[in-house]
């Protein structure tokens, strides 16, 4: 027991002089507390951005903490860092807690989310139309169930996402149902089943993620989003209703504690580097959910292979 | 007006001698109304208006943004109080998890400096082992060995080991905690009064509705997860202690009051003590009960198997968040076991033979001596403390490739049974339910109140189903209505059947146990998500999920009441020559039926207790209320949506209740 209390303090004394010649040491040893989500893109974001501090010398904790919730947390400084806020799904929400005060946009990660309806390609066959959204007015017999019919079955996110769905199939006059999953797992086990049997799916996917990657398929082409066309009834195709366009292709934010510029401006400042794109985050998580890697060793891996850029990120 | 003219006559008929006609007229009466063509009633009764809208939930989210921000005492703010609490909290907590799973050291996050390691695997299975055999003899020992040894040999052991850490410690605390509570209720009849409402409101309230102010008020992690654990797990214990404590018999008072004992002594040297073996059933259910939240306590940071559940299901892996699943399973069934050998060893003399026991005494020293020397082995050389990852099992792989087998082959045969319930049972209910005016649902749940029990009972329900109309959760509350009412028919149908068919056949009774059990601590994701892959999202795929999980009680209770029937009724019966079937309807089903009720009112419970987790699968209820309230961190609305899941709970609960003491009553079986 004694020789492994000398090699971790040694260990220890070691890594911390090293960390020091290379870069400025940490201006605080509380620990960074960086959240984890429950999808695969996000851990490998947050881990490479925790692992990264860590070689800073920094002190980081990871911390389980719901997608939405984790703002209550942020205000008070319980938690420090979150890498991905998605302008789709919690822009409303992070806003609403920089109003509020305490938490901070540290600006665009580079990563692009794609959130809207998505069929895989066999269905092209029974609708030949798609990916015009077009096609869906004629086709909503083959995406239809027992429950939904003669209308076509659309499966939405789950209701907390939002997305105005329910509104742009109203708006666009669609002949669909929107049934909403209760999470993405639940949304994902349908596109599996359906997947495996070839049959009809239509459902809400979103980039960057496996699924795109793992089964074959496109988004459907709605009309392209503009400001207006949420803000004001008169845009687009339908006159009196707004929605009646493809969700916004927004960027994904990081987000910290507005404490810690102060705290730790050196950890701030890397967090306000840090930057990568959908291709390369959605091939990391790939490595994770198709080949079942895990997130630890992929992130290591791709911290050896690119040191050049996580080290930009510090200085 | 309508509803009254219909009404009016059945209240009426309430007194009269043709009471039993009661019922068929409500229900004639709540057909028609029904029926009734759009616009036939004022509007007012057909939807709870907008106008009378209480603005309850603002008004929460308001006072608790209030408490959590600027209230104070003066020298120090709530949240410093609240998270000073926390704080005392992690310490057992941190070391408990340092143990077992983390390992001994000292500093924070990423610079822990390592003392020595957790447990490695084979002391614990050593020393695990060793215990067992000194509680439960060889039998313990070795389902002991083969529950670590599953953890262990499947990879499952640093997450268990996180997993039973928290459990451990939430359930010590609950135990104690629930233990002074419960003795406190006994000495001042006012505590009682002030608790026990609270205690029907903690079991019935979905953890999701408060969980926001506890993440706010201690922080995030694993104490604020460990603390919702505690509210849920406790209430049990609280009620098994006053039960325990009244029902000692008066001579030990007595004995206790002659000998001279102050108030403490008597308590704790005499009450305690001799209540011991009906405490450790409270135990047991803490234990049972902090297990069952081990998923959504992963939620918000307690990690663990829960969160392996989670994650495993989330890419999909169905094999593997089944193996994590029933890691939570072999680590309930353990903790069960070891639990119950221990109450029944304090509740046996000890050991007669002194040879005996010294030699047991001696093994179990012994053992915790190689444990202790294996674990110093394991700190010295660290490479041998993990369990090798050469010789790990898994039947993941197989598990999917069934689902996918199972999903390619019976899907059609599967869509088309789901197609006929959804339209022939769901739909027709759901219309049913929604179509109801809310006046006629308060006024039913009034008349069922006042017949039962009495005007109190009829009171207590309206005000709960007013409240809950109030609030403006009226539409949302039926469908937790149709979807719970439809699952608990279909479970006590089910329920009934194999309760009645097991009961007089011990070996289907064994088998039956051993599914229930199953059914009952395996978490429902794990079984939910291939359901969803087999059947879809939606409400046949939440009906079957609640159904599998709420129909543990009534087997349990129908099996229990109908094995009980005295011996000297059936012996009578089968003199004056019944036959079998005869025996069963006439004796033995009516002489049961207290108690199936009482499992059907558990059924109840469960039902609605997996409200939370079909919200997971797309439903719309309340259910579904209480998890986006927490998903966009409204602390009000998540509150009340989930006050009036309790509410509906209560309501059930008092009427089923009362009914199975009135038929007890008739049959007199009065206790």
């Amino acid at each position: 027991m004694l020789r492994s209390l000398i090699r971790a303090l040694t260990m220890g004394m070691f890594l911390a002089l090293t960390a020091g010649a290379a870069l400025a040491a940490p201006e605080s040893r509380d620990p960074i507390k960086v959240t984890l989500h429950d999808w695969t893109g996000q851990l490998v974001t947050a881990r490479i951005m925790g692992e990264t501090l860590k070689k800073a010398g920094y002190n980081v904790d990871y911390v389980q903490a719901d997608y939405l919730a984790q703002f209550a947390g942020m205000r008070t400084g319980d938690l420090t860092v979150a890498m991905e806020v998605w302008a789709t799904t919690a822009k409303d929400a992070m806003d609403e807690a920089i109003a509020a005060g305490g938490v901070e946009n540290v600006g665009e990660t580079g990563m692009q989310a794609i959130e809207d309806w998505w069929y895989p390609s066999y269905m092209k066959e029974k609708c030949p139309g798609l990916p015009a959204w077009k096609a869906l007015k004629d086709c909503a017999e083959v995406f239809s169930t027992p429950e939904t019919a003669p209308k076509g079955r659309y499966l939405g996110g789950p209701v907390t996402w939002g997305g105005y769905d329910d509104e742009r199939v109203q708006a666009l006059d669609l002949p669909f149902e929107v049934v909403h999953a209760g999470t993405d797992a639940a949304m994902f086990a349908e596109l599996q089943s359906a997947y495996d049997r070839k049959a009809p799916i239509l459902l809400w996917i979103y980039a960057p993620h496996w699924a795109p990657i793992k089964y074959q398929g496109e988004w459907i082409k709605f009309p392209p989003y503009e400001k207006a066309c949420y803000d004001d009834p008169v845009w687009g195709i339908n006159k009196d209703a707004k929605y009646d366009c493809a969700k916004p292709r927004g960027p994904i934010y990081k987000a910290v504690w507005a404490g810690m510029k102060d705290k730790w401006p050196g950890a701030y400042k890397a967090v306000k580097a840090y930057a990568f794109d959908n291709k390369e985050i959605g091939e990391l998580a790939a490595k994770v959910d198709l080949d079942g890697q895990k997130v630890e060793a992929v992130v290591d891996e791709w911290m050896a292979k690119n040191e050049d850029r996580w080290k930009k990120w510090l200085q | 007006m309508s509803l009254t003219a219909v009404g009016e006559p059945a209240a009426e008929r309430r007194r009269a001698p043709l009471g039993w006609l009661l019922w068929p007229a409500l229900l004639a009466a709540t057909v028609v109304l029904v029926s009734l063509p759009a616009g036939a009633l004022p509007a007012w009764m057909t939807r709870y208006p907008a106008a009378w809208q209480v603005p309850v939930a603002a008004e929460i989210s308001a006072f608790m943004r209030w408490l959590m921000e600027s209230a104070t005492f003066g020298v120090f703010t709530v949240r410093e109080l609240t998270r000073g609490i926390a704080w005392v909290l992690d310490l057992p907590l941190a070391a408990a998890k340092a143990v077992l799973a983390g390992g001994i050291g000292w500093g924070r996050g990423a610079e822990t400096v390592s003392l020595a390691p957790a447990i490695p695997w084979f002391s614990a299975l050593i020393a695990g082992v060793a215990a067992g055999y000194w509680a439960g003899g060889a039998r313990l020992a070795l389902l002991m060995g083969a529950g670590l040894g599953y953890l262990a040999v499947f990879g499952q052991w640093p997450s268990a080991m996180v997993t039973l850490a928290s459990v451990l410690v939430s359930s010590a605390l609950g135990a104690a905690g629930g233990l002074l509570i419960g003795l406190a209720c006994v000495r001042w009849r006012w505590v009682e009064r002030a608790v026990s409402p609270l205690l029907d409101l903690a079991q019935t309230m979905p953890v999701f509705a408060y969980l926001l102010p506890m993440l706010i008020l201690f922080g995030f992690g694993p104490v604020s997860a460990m603390i919702a654990t505690i509210v849920y797990a406790m209430p049990p214990m609280i009620r098994v202690t006053t039960l325990a404590i009244r029902a000692v018999p008066p001579e030990i008072r007595e004995l206790g009051a002659m000998t001279g004992c102050t108030r403490a002594q008597l308590t704790w040297k005499m009450l305690v003590p001799s209540a011991l073996p009906a405490l450790m059933v409270g135990v047991n259910q803490v234990i049972m009960l902090s297990l069952n939240v081990v998923i959504i306590a992963s939620m918000i940071g307690a990690g663990g198997l829960g969160f392996d559940v989670l994650a495993a299901l989330r890419r999909l892996d169905i094999g593997a968040g089944l193996e994590a699943g029933l890691a939570i399973t072999v680590l309930a069934i353990l903790l069960d076991r070891f639990a119950q050998a221990l109450a029944t060893k304090s509740a046996r003399a000890p050991e007669r033979d002194p040879e005996r026991a010294a030699r047991k005494r001696r093994l179990l020293t012994g053992a915790f001596w190689v444990a202790a020397l294996l674990w110093l082995a394991a700190a010295l050389k660290p490479d041998i403390a993990g369990y090798p990852e050469a010789l790990r099992l898994s039947t993941a792989p197989y598990w999917n490739d069934l689902v996918r087998w199972i999903n390619v082959t019976f899907f059609s045969t599967l869509e088309a049974i789901r197609a006929w319930a959804f339209l022939n049972l769901l739909a027709p209910v759901k219309r049913f339910a929604l179509a109801l005016p809310w006046v006629w649902v308060v006024a039913l749940v009034g008349i069922a109140g006042y017949r039962l029990g009495g005007f109190r009972l009829a009171a207590l329900t309206v005000a709960l189903s007013l409240f809950i109309a109030a609030v403006g959760l009226w539409q949302v509350a039926m469908l937790t209505v149709y979807l719970c009412g439809l699952a608990v028919v279909v479970a006590a149908l089910i329920g009934v059947a194999v309760g009645v068919a097991s009961a007089t056949r011990p070996r289907l009774w064994r088998a039956v146990e051993t599914v229930i059990d199953l059914l009952q601590t395996l978490p429902s994701f794990v079984y939910l998500i291939p359901i969803v892959m087999l059947f879809r999202v939606g409400d046949f795929t939440a009906l079957i999920a609640i159904v599998l999980y709420a129909v543990a009680p009534a087997i349990r209770y129908t099996a229990h009441g109908v094995a009980r029937t005295p011996p000297a009724l059936v012996d009578a019966s089968v003199m004056n020559g019944c036959t079998r079937r005869q025996i069963l309807t006439r004796v033995r089903l009516p002489l049961a039926l207290p108690e199936i009720l009482l499992g059907i009112n558990q059924t109840v419970m469960l039902a609605l207790s997996m409200l939370v987790i079909t919200a997971l699968v797309g439903t719309r209820d309340l259910g579904q209320e209480t998890y986006s309230a927490l998903a966009k961190a409204d602390i009000g609305k998540g509150l009340v949506a989930g006050l009036c899941v309790a509410f509906i709970g209560i309501i059930a609960d008092r009427l089923i209740s009362a009914a199975a003491e009135r038929t007890k009553r008739r049959m007199g079986l009065g206790r």
